[in-house]
């Protein structure tokens, strides 16, 4: 239990490890991508960390950094097809982020500190409390940016007209992650 | 011209850090001192340069005959990471002194998910092998112009009286949000 719920707050990837920056930040320019995004590194982290705690022991020392690069790409390589398949209009969005959850630090990181020495099932559910916690993070920060870009959260307009555009642009996405970040910090120390 | 309006497009347009969310975590994690900016950047330039070309000969003279595409990511991942290792390997034999200077960033660079998204991202926009080779280095020079610029402005940043909950990171962030602000003046340049 203790290893789904530490990576919601605690322990979030996002917000108090400071991984994963650069999908965080090129995705949530919407909830609806934030959460996307999210859930697809959820699948791509239960899966990797499965199935790297079942083979661990047949991996020699030395290859075990590109073996564990090659399940993740594997993984990522199935979302990419089906999300291309099923989700084309998300795919769109996502872009050029999708096939770089295989650089994502949270799953190779995940992969070394945890599933190499744990049982494939606390690795899977290590995975889904991390993956869960990166979705939450990025779902919010989405909904933030696009609730003060365009005064909508997922697509629904609760405030008519354009508010501060640049929150959806570029600068809105750095500034909107410090100050997140900010207020997790003042939350965990509380 | 062509080579003028990529190179422009990629340094301050399309700057990969500010403008793509593309090298985030050294940008934050390396950012503190000028001179490691300078070490960082070196680095990058070398391996992204390199990577570029690489993976665009295998994607046209490998994966594009053969008609398996769609293992561009696994493909592309597994040669960054042996590049990486490579010019480790060849670096320390060749040049000590260049060594001493990047060695500690190259590992540091296979996570970058900066080296994997250029690579795609020259894929993508169909360019030819030369026009890659441009968009990679004048993309590397966008990268440490950016790193440089913030790493000065942390510099200064250290100096101040930050309040508790934004000091490391988050004020970082916002600060960075405030540079990428500045680098939207330049949109419409091209």
């Amino acid at each position: 239990m203790q290893n789904f719920t530490k990576g919601l707050l605690k322990e979030n990837p996002i917000l108090v490890l400071v991984l994963g920056t650069c999908p965080t930040l090129g995705v949530t320019t919407s909830a609806f991508n934030g959460l996307g995004m999210g859930l697809a590194t959820t699948f791509v982290l239960i899966m990797s960390n499965l199935v790297i705690s079942l083979v661990k022991d047949f991996i020699p020392d030395k290859v075990r950094i590109p073996s564990f690069i090659v399940i993740i790409a594997s993984f990522v390589t199935v979302v990419e097809l089906v999300m291309q398949g099923f989700l084309p209009a998300l795919f769109e969005q996502l872009g050029l982020f999708i096939p770089l959850i295989v650089v994502n630090c949270i799953v190779l990181g995940r992969a070394e500190a945890f599933a190499s020495k744990n049982t494939p099932l606390s690795s899977a559910i290590d995975g889904l409390g991390m993956g869960l916690g990166f979705a939450l993070a990025l779902t919010v920060l989405g909904a933030i940016r696009e609730f003060l870009g365009s005064g909508a959260i997922f697509s629904i307009k609760l405030i008519p007209g354009d508010l501060m555009l640049v929150f959806i642009l570029a600068p809105g996405a750095f500034i909107a992650l410090g100050y997140l970040m900010a207020i997790t910090k003042r939350l965990n120390n509380k | 011209m062509e080579y003028i309006i990529i190179i422009i497009s990629a340094i301050f347009v399309n700057n990969i850090v500010l403008a793509q969310f593309l090298g985030i975590c050294p940008f934050i994690g390396v950012s503190n001192k000028i001179s490691t900016s300078l070490g960082m950047g070196g680095a990058v330039l070398f391996v992204i340069t390199l990577a570029t070309i690489v993976t665009w000969l295998v994607q046209m003279y490998v994966l594009k005959p053969l008609g398996i595409e769609f293992l561009q990511t696994i493909a592309f991942i597994l040669i960054i990471a042996g590049l990486v290792q490579m010019v480790e390997i060849i670096l320390k034999k060749v040049s000590p002194t260049l060594y001493s200077a990047l060695g500690v960033f190259l590992p540091l660079i296979t996570t970058n998910c900066a080296v994997l998204g250029l690579a795609i991202l020259t894929i993508q926009k169909d360019y030819n092998l030369m026009e890659g080779v441009v968009f990679a280095i004048a993309n590397s020079v966008g990268f440490s112009f950016a790193l440089i610029i913030f790493a000065g402005i942390r510099e200064q940043l250290d100096l101040m009286e930050v309040p508790a909950g934004m000091k490391g990171v988050p004020i970082a962030l916002v600060t960075a949000g405030i540079l990428a602000l500045a680098f939207m003046g330049f949109t419409g340049l091209v």
